[in-house]
């Protein structure tokens, strides 16, 4: 039985969102995809102490032997990563059970969850799988599913928002897959590992870098990389709040996974310095990035949009620590996936609990709601404040380590500027602030009351898990370190 | 003794924090919460006070608890410095509380809950600032003190609270994260270490741009030392409530900055390096030029809060210089200073909102002939002015006689010279407020009868004054803990 974790992982919710259509029965259907998603979560529970324990486990699909058959490969890395998406996708669905029912029409219900499940198998499916197609795959599944999550709301905007995601992300996936037929094309193979053993001997040719430069825009695309985001804020302003707070948690960051696995597994980082100053371009891009969006952010009337540019930032932050190419900056790297996940999860959760009670996301609507709603409002301000680094929560950890690496690195007027671009998140979180505590409410607004408690226990679950990581860092901090000595090893 | 010494100093963080859920659940009773709020002080003072009483025995009191990085640990650790800290912030908060009681009735202010609170997690804080063994612990608790009065400063709602808010948060969070953070960071990385240490963490071949830069990066960081440019949050945090400006904004916020210079000049420096750093030279005097242009601006100020804000920010000046002059008589005087100072300071906040209270006036020139009315808050105003100015018989003499010592061993005339003006100008704009009170006619001619301050308030507010006094002749546990933390 746990020799098949790798695959069973991937198999159980893919095997269970159709069976949601049969159900059809709404709340059993969301009670089901909760226990599916827990499942995966315990698998990969199971999955990573083996991983830590005996080191990388390999898994031949159908019995075919690795280079023709398709291969899953667990190491460190993807089985951090697995955790991560799988508790997220549990936790928040445990408050979609209540938050969907404001959002979405009754009849979407078995649909969402669905949609929802395949987004998680595609999810985990790029991040098991050891095979460049499958991957490709695997990337379509949730790519699809999440447009249908983005657009499945009442709010019409959504469509257009969906469309505009679809157009961008079909550009990316197509860059993606153009990348791995150029590569088949020069070594007739698709294993990652075979591949990392035979492109050495093509480096030098051009089809091998223009499969590279297709596959590093491509997946630049789908990570939100400034100036390739344009499709983020909207897709996160106008999705149902619990899409949101699922694809910030995960989409972005398993895109960001496939990025450092193909650089590192696959072509490895000489051919990376050889061909492409990436490591410039990544600087570059990463900083114009946080604060291009921070100041973005500091102008959004909506707080989805306000803290989707917000995403867009944290996201110039992890690849920054990329572009530092070291072991460090790359621990750094992972650990802000980690940590950012936990922030954005508990920020968007606690917002859709503003939705299914107010029913609005614009932050002149949040005026007062401090003394109405004090536990979520709590919640969104400590998930601010991990966003700004305060010490005592994950944000500031991810702080000292990208800091900490940079230093290493002697690129010390960088991390000044990555110290400055952390006042302009207080600048962004301290308006929220003001509007919650210090604004009188415009309109009476007695009915309001706080969050239900199936909504406040998982906020609050990812609040405690901001502050907990915070302290303990033995799981991320340790965890990513093995990972990012692995790679860098490997090499 | 039926408690380990480590588990004291635990409590003493935790005791303040675990009266929060007290003071909330409390919400609906005023005198049972406040009944908590001063029993969780009347425990911190036992607290402090056992300690004091170990540590003068010579017991060494260290925790290190859970490595938040690699080789990086919370960690706790008495030395004399953080133990006159927490004694004088101890004291100060029982004192407050029953200040407070008056202040925040008689006020009628509202959101009473929160404000003790927040009053209780800033002490609780500040027991962390004082006894962190690393400048790690220190930046935790740093950061979750200037967090835990935001709330006071805005306490109020208004839009004028708002933007002091704005200030106040900005102003210390983007030094502390700009400065501080980076300079712990980088200390981290060049020494390998950050542990207070006797004689400095740096190894003697670190290159001196590197330990002067850091200086520079630590001097500025801890903004909540208030030395110019980056004052402007204290000002700003005058629209709090009176007994936050007292305790916070008079004693433990900026006292945690001074206390965190001192400690970061003789623990992380160490007095021989700073002695050799060439910018260290340049901050005293930056740190002079405060102590003047402060003193200037204040006399300038006809708010009465805003004058003792700007007479603290040239304050908290001196201590800087004594941490900076790097002489054994420097550092005394600058410890010693945070404990004088506080009590002259709050007792003159406590006049301050004293005055609010029962008179409604805020202007100094609205006060000529309010003694009549309030002769004991006016005395008292008066005997903290003195130990402001640094006049015998008050207790803020030693801490500037043994600051002038520093300076004179050091052989730095100019400094000499600007503290002499500088306690010219506290003369100047600080006595004749009580003077005016007295000898002047009062400004309306309203008939006069003694209206003072409500009973609690005034209790507090002579029990500080007569602290002062007290502190003139009973100066030797005070001398003898500071001097400790040279040997």
């Amino acid at each position: 039985m746990t020799a098949h974790f790798p695959i069973l992982q991937v198999i159980i919710p893919l095997l269970a969102a159709p069976l949601c259509l049969f159900i059809r029965i709404p709340r059993i259907v969301g009670i089901f995809a909760i226990l599916v998603s827990a499942t995966a979560f315990l698998i990969s529970c199971g999955l990573l102490q083996e991983v830590i324990t005996g080191g990388t486990l390999s898994y031949q699909l159908g019995g075919w032997a690795a280079p023709w058959g398709i291969e899953y490969r667990i190491d460190k890395l993807n089985g951090y990563l697995l955790l991560l998406v799988s508790g997220v996708s549990t936790i928040v669905l445990v408050a979609a059970q209540t938050s969907i029912s404001k959002e979405l029409p009754e009849n979407r219900h078995t649909f969402f969850y669905t949609a929802y499940l395949l987004c998680l198998t595609g999810l985990l499916g790029i991040l098991a799988t050891a095979d460049a197609f499958n991957l490709f795959v695997f990337l379509e599944i949730s790519a699809l599913s999440s447009y249908t999550l983005i657009a499945i709301g009442t709010d019409r905007r959504a469509l257009t928002a969906s469309y505009q995601y679809l157009v961008m992300g079909t550009i990316g996936a197509t860059f993606i897959i153009i990348g791995v037929g150029l590569m088949y094309m020069m070594t007739g193979t698709l294993n990652m590992y075979d591949l990392a053993e035979r492109l050495p001997a093509v480096y030098e040719s051009k089809t091998v870098l223009s499969a590279f430069g297709f596959f590093i825009v491509g997946v630049c695309l789908k990570l939100a990389l400034f100036p390739l985001h344009l499709w983020l804020p909207n897709a996160y302003a106008y999705a149902p709040s619990i899409t949101t707070a699922f694809l910030a948690a995960t989409s972005t960051k398993v895109a960001v996974y496939v990025l450092i696995r193909y650089i590192f597994s696959i072509f490895g980082i000489e051919f990376v310095d050889m061909s492409l100053p990436l490591g410039d371009i990544f600087l570059f891009l990463g900083l114009t990035g946080i604060f291009v969006a921070s100041v973005a952010a500091i102008y959004q009337l909506n707080i989805k949009r306000l803290f989707a540019y917000s995403s867009v930032a944290q996201i110039g932050y992890i690849i920054l620590g990329l572009a530092i190419e070291t072991e460090l900056g790359l621990t750094a790297t992972l650990l802000h996936l980690f940590n950012h996940a936990l922030m954005k999860a508990a920020i968007f959760l606690a917002i859709g609990a503003v939705v299914y009670r107010i029913g609005s996301a614009q932050l002149s609507h949040y005026a007062g709601l401090g003394k109405k709603m004090p536990w979520t409002m709590a919640a969104i301000v400590a998930g601010g404040l991990s966003l700004i680094g305060v010490p005592l929560t994950v944000g500031f950890v991810s702080k000292w380590y990208l800091v900490v690496a940079l230093l290493d690195k002697g690129w010390w007027p960088v991390a000044v500027l990555v110290l400055i671009s952390s006042l302009i998140a207080v600048i962004y979180v301290w308006r929220v602030v003001e509007w919650i505590y210090l604004t009188p409410p415009r309109i009476i607004t007695d009915e309001i009351k706080e969050a239900p408690m199936s909504q406040l226990i998982p906020i609050w679950i990812l609040v405690l898990a901001n502050i907990y990581f915070g302290v303990d860092t033995r799981l991320t901090v340790g965890v990513s370190k093995l990972a990012a000595q692995s790679l860098f090893g490997v090499n | 003794m039926w408690l380990a010494p480590e588990t004291l100093l635990i409590l003493t963080i935790l005791v303040p924090l675990f009266a929060v859920p007290g003071i909330i659940a409390a919400n609906r009773f005023p005198n049972r919460r406040e009944g908590v709020t001063i029993t969780a002080s009347i425990i911190l003072i036992y607290l402090v006070t056992t300690l004091y009483g170990l540590v003068q025995n010579g017991t060494s009191i260290a925790i290190k608890g859970p490595a938040l990085f690699p080789g990086l640990h919370l960690s706790f650790e008495i030395e004399p410095l953080g133990m006159l800290f927490s004694l004088v912030a101890g004291f100060l908060w029982l004192v407050t509380t029953v200040y407070a009681i008056g202040y925040m009735r008689g006020h009628h202010e509202k959101n009473q809950t929160r404000f003790y609170s927040c009053f209780a997690i800033a002490i609780s804080s500040v027991m962390g600032i004082s006894y962190a063994g690393n400048l790690l612990t220190l930046f935790i608790f740093y950061e979750v003190l200037t967090l835990s009065t935001y709330p006071l400063v805005t306490h109020s709602g208004t839009p004028k609270a708002k933007e002091g808010g704005r200030v106040y948060l900005g102003v210390l969070l983007s030094t502390s994260v700009l400065f501080l953070l980076l300079a712990i960071v980088a200390t981290w990385y060049t020494a390998g270490t950050v542990e207070f240490q006797k004689g400095g963490v740096f190894p003697p071949e670190t290159a001196p741009i590197i330990t002067g830069t850091l200086l520079v990066l630590y001097i500025f960081g801890i903004g909540k030392a208030a030395i110019m440019p980056f004052h402007r949050w204290l000002p700003a945090a005058m629209v709090a409530p009176t007994p936050v400006s007292a305790l916070l904004h008079a004693v433990a916020v900026v006292k945690a900055g001074v206390f965190s210079v001192l400690k970061v000049c003789v623990y992380i420096f160490g007095l021989d390096l700073l002695r050799t750093l060439p910018s260290a030279d340049f901050m005293l005097y930056l740190a002079a030029a405060t102590v003047l242009l402060a003193s200037i601006v204040a006399m300038r100020q006809d708010n009465l809060k805003a004058r003792l804000a700007y007479s603290t920010v040239s304050q908290l000046g001196y201590i800087t210089i004594g941490a900076l002059l790097a002489t054994n008589a420097g550092i005394v005087g600058g410890a010693m200073h945070i404990a004088m100072h506080a009590f002259g300071k709050i007792t003159l906040f406590f006049c301050a909102g004293a005055i609010m209270v029962a008179a409604h006036k805020t202007e100094i020139s609205d006060m000529r002939g309010l003694g009549k009315s309030m002769p004991i808050t006016m005395i008292a105003f008066f005997i903290g002015s003195l130990s402001i100015i640094g006049l015998p018989p008050t207790g803020g003499t030693w801490g500037k006689w043994f600051i002038m010592t520093g300076a004179f061993d050091a052989g730095k005339w100019t400094i000499m010279i600007v503290l002499m003006l500088s306690s010219l100008l506290n003369i100047a704009y600080l006595l004749p407020i009580p003077l005016r009170a007295f000898f002047s006619k009062q400004a309306y001619g309203k008939p006069v009868q003694i209206k003072e301050a409500p009973l609690p308030s005034l209790l507090a507010l002579s029990f500080t004054a007569l602290g002062c006094i007290f502190l003139f002749f009973y100066t030797q546990p005070l001398y003898e803990l500071a001097s400790a933390i040279l040997q």
